[in-house]
């Protein structure tokens, strides 16, 4: 079906106004307050200055932003080591039972954020759950500091985002022409090289989607960090939350924020790309 | 500023939808003015109390902290509000911007129910600009079943014994962060020399690694729990500990500690004076004022009130009983203005410490 011009720009309008309003113009706004100076009592003195950008790249902040980096990295490989298998098995399961394992897989989301990162708090504090069961199996030391570390922030980031992976890897998956299986062991190859050369190339694009997603999450996450770090594990989600919240430092905030949204955005577009590129070579 | 700030990542959430609100201009209203509080600090039907006693028709908006109201406040130039409840330094730097109408005394002779020293609080000595509504103090909060050694000193915190280590939390929040080795050194709570910002800074990163955690909103359940057996904590949250277990104790420590005010600020731009100054009015009202004591266990600096609640709170809550004369011992919090920066540069450095 032919659809119009007029057509095309009614259905897209909402959208891109939408987008417009409430994505495009705040962040154009954060990136002309970051060029401003802080108020000796706060606020914003409408003074140009580069200081904002100079600091954010102090080594200080910039360690920062490494680590985020590498604790957002970690959460995204160790769910997409967690998620493959997953979507890969739910794909391969009979017809009758995907649905219901697909609605099992995103089942924690019926349940609020801050609600599934406290269970783990209840979980592995001190006196918690974990802690109370070694009592009964018999250990009798003292209680095992399980939470308020870098690790305990990648598990918290894992878990809360792991079923976008799933989802973002099934969808892939399941795309897939379920001649392509038959053809390549028909042709003699393993069920390794089956994968390795054919599942694994073509799924790119999910793997790719949900890497980003839950880097792009986990990078500019701040409650996570707060609660399964207790405060040992600051990230520039963090860290931005304070320069609003707590030094009443909006340019140097806003400074921070447009950083983090540029790495966004590199690696959306990255994504985009590689994404685009593997439909038009499947087309083609 | 406030302990209130914590009570809810609800409350997180609320402030940072507030800070995208703030470009917006204040709604449109029908009442006859208006009031920010933190959600919880007063009666829920304050609102209706107060039209009946006084016949004006407020209406009541939260905010989540002190920074959200001030960026709203900054943004609008102080319209949109008529009464607002804010921590001391905030009310200072309000006055400072020249956006508040001076408390008048015979609009609000209910300001001689306040103690004499609450009348004459440093940041406003007479009452000029600011009512006090709440006043307390930081210190220690711990389970004196589970500490065997005598807590008396900041230095029990920042440099515990072995025993002690990894079950203390401490507050995150900059101020108070650095308060606690400002104290311990012997400094002031508002001191911005960069060689003390720094000594105390290494001091900090010290204790950081003797630390449970970081934690402003859910210590006194880690006090509870047994999980923390020594916290930093706020007279007020304390209580709510000591509400739960009786063996949860607060002190001063002997270094001595800060002193914090919550105020109520009449905003120059109010288009409704009269409404605003019967308001603030109504709540130095002694009967009004206890139910802050009665119900959230803060210490309210009104002498009547205070009276009204009687001694018998202060036996199950220790610290509800702490005098003016003992708060007065306590350094005010005061805003630190150009030195901010080095605060915020000094508690990042210890928040990313290893």
């Amino acid at each position: 079906m032919q659809v119009s011009r007029l057509q095309t720009s009614l259905l897209i309008g909402p959208g891109l106004g939408w987008l417009a309003l409430l994505m495009v113009l705040p962040c154009a706004l954060i990136f002309v307050l970051s060029f401003f100076e802080r108020g000796i009592y706060g606020g914003i003195d409408y003074v140009y200055t580069l200081e904002n950008f100079a600091r954010a790249a102090d080594p200080l902040y910039l360690g920062i932003f490494l680590k985020s980096g590498r604790i957002a990295g970690f959460a995204a490989l160790i769910a997409l080591f967690v998620a493959y298998p997953a979507a890969y098995a739910i794909s391969r399961a009979p017809r009758a039972w995907q649905a219901t394992l697909l609605f099992l897989a995103i089942l924690p989301f019926w349940s609020n954020y801050l609600i599934r990162t406290y269970a783990w708090i209840v979980l592995l504090n001190r006196e918690g759950l974990l802690n109370q069961g070694f009592k009964l199996l018999g250990y009798s030391g003292e209680p095992i500091n399980m939470l308020y570390s870098e690790s305990t922030v990648i598990l918290g980031l894992v878990y809360n985002y792991l079923p976008f992976v799933i989802l973002a890897i099934y969808s892939s998956i399941s795309r897939l022409d379920p001649q392509l299986w038959e053809a390549s062991e028909d042709l003699g190859a393993s069920r390794l090289q089956t994968f390795r050369r054919i599942i694994l190339p073509q799924t790119a694009p999910g793997i790719a989607a949900g890497l980003v997603f839950v880097f792009v999450l986990s990078i500019g996450n701040f409650v996570t960090p707060d609660l399964l770090g207790g405060g040992h594990v600051q990230m520039v989600g963090n860290l931005i939350y304070d320069q609003f919240l707590t030094a009443r430092d909006w340019p140097f905030g806003a400074a921070l924020s447009f950083v983090l949204i540029s790495i966004m955005m590199a690696l959306l577009f990255a994504q985009a790309v590689l994404t685009n590129r593997a439909q038009r070579g499947g087309n083609g | 500023m406030h302990n209130l700030l914590f009570r809810s990542y609800r409350g997180v959430i609320g402030a940072v939808l507030g800070l995208m609100l703030a470009f917006g201009s204040p709604q449109a209203h029908a009442a006859d003015f208006v009031v920010s509080n933190w959600d919880g600090y007063m009666p829920a039907d304050m609102m209706e109390q107060v039209k009946r006693a006084t016949g004006y028709e407020g209406e009541v908006s939260f905010h989540a902290t002190n920074e959200e109201i001030m960026g709203k406040l900054t943004a609008s130039k102080g319209a949109g509000y008529d009464v607002v409840f804010v921590s001391s330094p905030f009310a200072e730097i309000l006055n400072n911007l020249g956006l508040l109408a001076p408390m008048d005394p015979v609009k609000v002779p209910n300001l001689k129910n306040l103690y004499p020293e609450a009348r004459k609080l440093a940041y406003d000595p007479g009452n000029r600009f600011s009512a006090p509504y709440a006043w307390g103090t930081t210190g220690l909060c711990y389970r004196s079943d589970l500490v065997s050694e005598n807590i008396d000193s900041w230095n029990d915190l920042l440099q515990p014994s072995a025993d002690l280590s990894g079950k203390i939390t401490m507050l995150a929040t900059e101020r108070w962060l650095m308060a606690a080795g400002m104290l311990a050194r012997g400094y002031s709570v508002n001191d911005t020399d960069k060689k003390h910002i720094n000594e105390v800074r290494d001091l900090l990163i010290d204790a950081k690694r003797k630390l449970l955690a970081y934690d402003d909103a859910t210590f006194y359940s880690k006090l509870v729990s047994g999980e923390a057996v020594l916290t930093h904590a706020w007279d007020g949250w304390c209580n709510y500990g000591i509400a739960e277990n009786a063996n949860i104790k607060f002190i001063v420590p002997k270094e001595g500690s800060d002193l914090w005010v919550d105020t109520m600020v009449v905003m120059g731009k109010s288009k409704n004076k009269d409404a605003a100054y019967a308001f603030v009015n109504f709540v130095l009202d002694p009967k009004n004022h206890a139910w802050v004591a009665e119900n959230i266990l803060y210490k309210v600096p009104n002498k009547a009130a205070m009276e009204a609640v009687g001694a018998e709170l202060a036996k199950s809550f220790p610290n509800m009983g702490m005098t003016p004369g003992e708060l007065m011992k306590m350094e005010l919090m005061r805003d630190l203005g150009r030195g901010q920066k080095d605060y915020s540069r000094a508690s990042t450095e210890i928040m990313s410490a290893q």
